[in-house]
């Protein structure tokens, strides 16, 4: 009764790979995760898997959400996502995750827009729309922490990010904190604000492809096929040549703009094109200390499970050192495979 | 040999049957999330009872650290405020129009094609319409309710009153009976335990504008909290919730079936039970 109910239950909630070798990654539409798409449409990605003798199925998910949902249930081995939602998502569900390429961190691409008002400290008492326990959320906190506020100071409205660029216009609404496209979108309407921003706070949101610990340490593969197609990607994307051009064109296009939009957004997002810069980063001490943050953030708003009795009951690794609880670690960044891109290995 | 058919279970295997199915649920349920929790103590899927439990403790018996509200009491509160407002205005203004179209030709002539034509319209598609009107606030939800609700009540309202027999209403116009007297005495004391069926029947689309409006933009809420722990997959507050709407959603429909036997046990004679 029981196996037969397990079984049940695994076929419903995780994809059961028959072939050991063949693998599923899922992505949603994002200015940083946008190269995913293009390197699928490429066949660049298959190339890789072809490469390591795997099979790699790139999967769109359109809600954002439910995609990490499904990797954290086991659907999926690998997904986008950013260095918060790794850590409340699959790591405080239990999900060993490793961090396996860091792509970018937003510099600009996440912002605070007040109306009628070019200080951040006219929020005061005002009512934010944002889509709550996200970056956006975490954004808002650092911005208010800066001047010398806290969420106490202001009451939030968790607001459905499809709606967000609907709703600016309307009379209730005074401020919201979005990303983009929809921060671009609502800063073109009259009135807008941007008074605080994540090129304030660089470094700290940061887009990451995610993939479970266990099923990395047993096909080492699947990371080198998967890294070597990101930055066979990045390589063809970055720079000013017609084949960059093309590949950026077609990234605009799939998220829903053109060339110049794609550029404006890309123009906020740091991107790591070189392996080496993406290794750099991790490896610095600002990332641990992001991850803090974070960790408070998240343990402040109840995101870590209720079992967490401090900020560092989910044990982060990162090249620099382990934060918080070392017996419990469930989120790795691990730079050594982006490290085999920068000497060339993969 | 008694055939399939004419078996007919006692009162005691009745009850029994019943529960099977939901023993046969629980049962599944139970196994599963031991055999997943087993793999690993954090999985957020398919939470014990326990972990369950422990959430329900925490929303509704210990104040939010954040706010100091008892969080699962203000959601309850919050979300039944707004489905009552709404289900209120939307029965007030189906009774009313569904009278006036029929009862009297000439308003039934000119409006009943427009309510059935805008009871066709799907009121979540007018959502994001209903924001920019009247905001993101209270009275976009209550209006989604109202909106989705009242054509429905009207359309059903105004079917029953022309079902009633001509020869009442004759009878009521030899007694000297002005139109007037006609609707107050005839057709809404036999209209109001049908209004309250319509109620029960739409009750189960108000839940669902409720929580879609709730999902969007809010601050409190049944489905405010659903759609916001939904961003960290915690089942363990998605579950009792849902089990809490559908209780909640039971209570009510109870209450109004004892309120209409009540007021109106004549009709429930006639409807046989």
């Amino acid at each position: 009764m029981k196996r037969l109910a397990a079984l049940l239950l695994t076929l419903t909630f995780s994809s059961f790979s028959m072939a050991a070798d063949s693998f599923k990654v899922c992505w949603s539409i994002y200015v940083g995760w946008m190269p995913w798409g293009y390197g699928d449409e490429q066949k660049i990605v298959d190339k890789w898997a072809k490469k390591y003798g795997i099979e790699i199925d790139v999967v769109q998910i359109n809600d954002y959400v439910e995609s990490i949902n499904q990797y954290t249930a086991g659907a999926f081995d690998a997904c986008t996502m950013t260095n918060m939602d790794a850590l409340t998502i699959p790591a405080a569900g239990g999900v060993d995750s490793t961090a396996l390429i860091v792509g970018d961190f937003s510099n600009g691409n996440d912002g605070v827009v007040l109306k009628g008002t070019d200080k951040l400290a006219d929020i005061k008492g005002q009512q934010v729309n944002l889509v709550e326990l996200s970056v956006s959320h975490y954004l808002l906190a650092r911005g208010l922490e800066s001047v010398g506020m806290s969420e106490a100071d202001v009451t939030v409205v968790n607001t459905s990010d499809a709606d967000m660029v609907a709703v600016f216009p309307t009379a209730g609404v005074t401020s919201v904190v979005t990303w983009n496209p929809l921060l671009s979108e609502i800063l073109d309407m009259p009135g807008a604000n941007k008074v605080f921003d994540s090129s304030q706070i660089p470094g700290e949101i940061i887009d990451l492809l995610v993939i479970n610990t266990e099923t990395l340490k047993a096909n080492p593969k699947l990371g080198k096929a998967l890294t070597g197609a990101w930055y066979e990607i990045m390589a063809t994307m970055s720079g000013e040549s017609k084949a960059a051009m093309a590949a950026r064109t077609a990234m605009g296009v799939a998220s829903g703009t053109d060339l110049a939009g794609f550029d404006a957004q890309l123009a906020s997002t740091e991107m790591f094109y070189e392996p080496a810069a993406a290794v750099k980063f991790t490896e610095s001490a600002a990332l641990m200390e992001t991850m803090k943050n974070v960790a408070e953030f998240s343990f402040d708003h109840g995101l870590l499970g209720e079992g967490a009795p401090d900020a560092g009951f989910i044990g982060i690794e990162t090249p620099a050192g382990v934060y918080g609880n070392k017996s419990n670690v469930k989120f790795r960044f691990d730079p050594s495979y982006m490290q085999m891109a920068a000497d060339g290995k993969l | 040999m008694k055939r399939l058919i004419n078996q007919n279970p006692s009162r005691v295997w009745r009850i029994g049957l019943a529960l099977l199915p939901f023993a046969i649920i629980l049962l599944l349920y139970i196994s599963a999330s031991e055999a997943r929790l087993a793999e690993n103590a954090q999985d957020k899927l398919l939470p014990s009872f326990g972990q369950m439990a422990d959430a329900v403790q925490r929303l509704a018996f210990e104040p939010s650290k954040r706010t100091g509200e008892y969080l699962f009491w203000e959601d309850t509160g919050s979300s039944l405020r707004r489905l009552g407002l709404g289900m209120l205005i939307a029965a007030s203004l189906g009774m009313f129009f569904g009278l006036m179209t029929g009862a009297i030709p000439l308003v039934n002539a000119s409006l009943a094609p427009l309510i059935t034509i805008i009871s066709l319209v799907p009121p979540m598609a007018l959502l994001p319409i209903l924001f920019i009107v009247f905001g993101l606030g209270e009275l976009s939800k209550v209006a989604l309710i109202a909106i989705g609700v009242t054509p429905f009540i009207a359309r059903d309202i105004q079917k029953r009153a022309l079902e009633i027999p001509r020869e009442q209403l004759v009878k009521a116009q030899t007694l000297g009976a002005n139109t007037g007297q006609i609707m107050l005495r005839v057709l809404i004391p036999q209209l109001m335990p049908r209004l309250i069926d319509a109620v029960r029947l739409s009750l189960g689309s108000a839940w669902l504008f409720l929580i879609a409006a709730e999902a969007i933009a809010s601050t409190d809420g049944l489905g405010y909290r659903v759609f916001l722990v939904r961003r960290y997959l915690s089942m363990d507050v998605i579950l009792p919730y849902v089990a809490w709407i559908t209780f909640l959603a039971f209570i009510i429909d109870y209450l109004l079936v004892r309120a209409s036997r009540f007021a109106f046990p004549w009709h429930a004679q006639q409807e046989g039970k």
